[in-house]
């Protein structure tokens, strides 16, 4: 065990906000487009956060123009500049997955106090 | 690539993965390999082929038997768990009681990877040779089961015939496994990919068949 952790050692990322599913979240990515590099944000409600370690990855929903895109970061990828905790929400659930046949009003999570 | 094969023995501590600078999640076996220690040398004239004898990890001394303990003893090496031979063209490359390291490979070398799987018990045609399986439902009342035994012409079943029995604990060899990152003093070797056998099995490490 001690061994796999030598070799892990590194890179996890240390700067990860406490988030769980229901918070809403803005993901900074890094983009390569040709040979330039830039940073790209994805907003949206975490829908589920699953796995753990090195390996651990989060899931994002938001709804682009009506349609719903999901995006699965891990977690400690170095492709992922930053992450910021826009708000907190409010949910019985650990997996989200029942945004997916919602939308519009129905489909918001209710802030926590 | 040296013609002189390269080996080492190690033990399986795990998988975990590992992220490259453009930020790919690759997929590691993390393997504890060696320090091994050449503890006889074997050549043609004396033993009809020309190899060299490694041992590999600790056990206490007290059970060891005389003989195991006296051919330790002629090499002047502690006594180890694991001994095995490698085949190689240059006995004198090696002297007896060298120590060999992980730092005989380097990222980006290729090895094959050699193991004992995991034991499976007596295991079905379905798990043993992937054979299809029959329908669950509607009726079937044949799931699992290994089917025709072949033709009925010869009256009899030919040898080889896939058929339910023992799997597994054999003998497996994975080539062309690509070296990950080696760490000499904490004795690492990180290999892409799975490698054979449970946790804390004994394995050996060598460069690749396919790259000599």
């Amino acid at each position: 065990m001690d061994l796999i952790r030598a070799v892990e050692q590194g890179q996890y990322k240390e700067n990860i906000p406490d988030f769980r599913p229901g918070d809403t979240v803005r993901v900074h990515v890094k983009v390569v487009e040709g040979n330039r590099e830039r940073i790209q944000v994805f907003e949206g409600v975490v829908i589920r956060r699953r796995g753990g370690g090195l390996g651990e990855t989060f899931t994002v929903r938001r709804v682009s123009y009506g349609v719903g895109v999901e995006r699965t970061f891990p977690l400690h990828s170095p492709r992922i500049d930053k992450i910021e905790l826009v708000r907190r929400g409010r949910v019985r659930r650990a997996r989200l997955y029942y945004l997916r046949n919602l939308r519009g009003k129905a489909a918001r999570i209710k802030d926590i106090h | 690539m040296q013609a002189m094969p390269k080996a080492i023995l190690g033990r399986k501590v795990g998988m975990t993965q590992v992220f490259t600078e453009a930020g790919e999640a690759v997929p590691v076996t993390v393997i504890e390999a060696g320090p091994c220690v050449v503890v006889q040398k074997k050549n043609v004239e004396k033993d009809g082929y020309n190899a060299i004898q490694m041992g590999f990890g600790d056990k206490r001394e007290n059970l060891f038997n005389k003989p195991l303990k006296g051919h330790f003893e002629k090499a002047g090496v502690k006594p180890k768990r694991y001994l095995r031979e490698v085949r190689v063209e240059d006995v004198d490359a090696y002297e007896v009681g060298q120590e060999i390291k992980a730092d005989i490979f380097a990222p980006g070398d290729k090895v094959d990877v050699v193991g004992t799987s995991k034991g499976r018990g007596f295991a079905g045609g379905i798990k043993r040779h992937g054979f299809h399986r029959g329908p669950m439902a509607h009726g079937s009342k044949y799931h699992r089961r290994p089917g025709s035994q072949a033709a009925k012409g010869p009256a009899r079943v030919f040898k080889g015939r896939k058929l339910p029995g023992h799997y597994g604990v054999e003998r497996v060899t994975v080539q062309n496994l690509e070296v990950v990152r080696v760490d000499a003093g904490q004795n690492i070797l990180a290999v892409k990919g799975a490698v054979p056998g449970p946790r804390g099995g004994l394995v050996m490490i060598r460069d690749s068949v396919k790259a000599r």
